[in-house]
């Protein structure tokens, strides 16, 4: 099946989404990942490999940590950075998408993170470069947000290395999150036997089921014995008309507590991809707790960006 | 061509090796072939000299020259330094020495952990071949090889060494792991 992310040896040539990804390069990339984790620890925090490359981090939306993240996660490959936030520049004053990419292919850059509100922007852009120039989907609109989904299986392979024998229960706003769509993909690549969404109706996509989850419209339910719970931001500003009563009456059905942190198995990790709303999504006793792994995401999430990029940086040899 | 025995060729090795350890003094051995043999060199240092010294592993993956031509072996191994590098007498340990890249990348991941006192570098095998300005201090034999072959070395689960020639042509070496 042809997938615009692999290149005619099926190597990795661009990442856009987790979707189609066969379970080798996943590994691959989780693998390469392990190899950077140190990095951070040394003296000299970088590694030469993207040394002489230019990598543009694009932004049409804004997003102050995954901008961050892909940054050091460049820097620390050796490669020289720049950040354009586009939302804020040239766009309003009337530039196409491909206008701006052109401009940047002109300047020879050899790498583009992209975030973009629209879905499908990322490939868009993908379509349009020269094969020397490799794209990375920060995020695009409600679709994915591959490296985020990657990061979190790298965190639960870390921490429970038995992917095969896993429960997972992911909660809340799915149906405005890219990231759901894309960590349900990798586990589901990786062998996740059992994943589990958790929310009310008005915030699950209609075809969820279709992704191969089991739904709950209850936490204590759905938590019941999973070793693995991942929490999703509310994302207000998606949400036009009146998809929820409020905040409070959220956590009060769907937060996540002590008291339904102890359904989970007694080992259950906790995750969440940030920023959090603390008493909104999560209590301040748990997302700070001795399950929480949330800062040890960010920690991998460089690690896994590291991994990424020197992938698609290095003649597409995955 | 009869192949030495790699036993008898890592005991020449250890001969020269335990004059010059130190106070000071740590092994470092390179992915593969080059852990193994420092696991066995630090056995029987360990045990002759009583105390433990400090040891660790290096995989010159991320520094070499020919990542943009061969991409990021993903087989890595993560580096462990689990001590200060700093003015530390490091012995690196490797299995066949040929151009001597493998060696420059390596010295160049281990700057980046701190400032050695000294480097030195042990081989159980010089194959001949050196494109850079670099040497092994110690040498379990001199043995050179044509350039379309190459030697590995491996390591059954009894831990006995076992060294082998495999002949490839110049377009399958491209992107063969080769020892370099």
């Amino acid at each position: 099946m042809y997938n615009p992310q692999l290149n005619a040896q099926g190597q990795l040539q661009h990442l856009l989404s987790i979707e189609g990804l066969p379970k080798r390069i996943l590994n691959d990339i989780l693998d390469t990942a392990e190899n950077f984790v140190g990095v951070a620890e040394r003296e000299v925090k970088k590694v030469p490999l993207l040394r002489g490359k230019t990598v543009c981090n694009i932004f049409f939306e804004n997003s102050t940590r995954t901008r961050t993240t892909f940054e050091i996660a460049a820097k620390r490959l050796s490669a020289d950075v720049l950040n354009l936030n586009v939302s804020t520049s040239s766009q309003s004053k009337g530039e196409t998408i491909l206008d701006t990419v052109n401009n940047l292919i002109a300047m020879h850059a050899d790498m583009f993170v992209v975030r973009h509100q629209q879905s499908g922007a990322a490939h868009f852009i993908a379509q349009h470069v020269p094969p020397h120039i490799s794209v990375i989907n920060a995020g695009d609109g409600r679709h994915a947000h591959p490296t985020q989904g990657l990061l979190d299986v790298f965190t639960i392979r870390k921490y429970k290395p038995e992917m095969h024998n896993l429960r997972v229960a992911i909660v809340g706003d799915v149906l405005h999150s890219r990231v759901a769509r894309s960590e349900i993909h990798a586990l589901t690549t990786l062998g996740v036997p059992e994943i589990r969404v958790i929310a009310p109706r008005t915030l699950l996509p209609t075809d969820v089921e279709k992704l191969g989850v089991q739904v709950f419209h209850n936490m204590e339910q759905g938590l019941k014995d999973v070793d693995v719970v991942m929490m999703l931001r509310l994302q207000n500003e998606r949400m036009s008309g009146a998809l929820l009563p409020s905040s409070q009456e959220f956590f009060q059905t769907f937060g996540l507590t002590p008291e339904r942190l102890a359904l989970a198995r007694p080992d259950a990790i906790v995750m969440h991809p940030g920023p959090m709303n603390r008493g909104v999504e999560i209590d301040s006793a748990v997302a700070d707790g001795k399950q929480s792994v949330i800062l040890p995401q960010v920690t991998y999430g460089i690690a896994v960006r590291m991994a990424v990029m020197a992938i698609l940086g290095g003649g597409n040899a995955a | 061509m009869t192949l030495p025995d790699p036993e008898q060729l890592l005991e020449h090795l250890y001969q020269q090796l335990k004059p010059r350890i130190q106070d000071q003094t740590v092994l470092v051995g390179i992915y593969t072939g080059g852990v193994w043999l420092m696991e066995r060199l630090l056995h029987r240092l360990q045990a002759e000299l009583g105390r433990d010294i400090p040891h660790g592993k290096l995989d010159a993956a991320m520094y070499r020259d020919d990542y943009a031509q061969r991409g990021l072996k993903t087989a890595a191994q993560p580096a462990q330094m689990p001590f200060d590098v700093n003015a530390k007498h490091i012995i690196l340990v490797d299995d066949i020495f040929y151009t001597g890249r493998t060696t420059r990348a390596v010295m160049n991941e281990l700057f980046d952990h701190g400032r050695p006192a000294s480097v030195q570098l042990a081989v159980l095998i010089n194959r001949g071949g050196a494109q850079l300005p670099i040497r092994p201090d110690m040498v379990g034999a001199d043995l050179p090889l044509l350039a379309h072959q190459s030697y590995e070395l491996a390591m059954n689960t009894q831990g006995r060494l076992h060294l082998s020639i495999a002949e490839s042509t110049p377009l399958a070496n491209k992107g063969a792991t080769t020892h370099v």
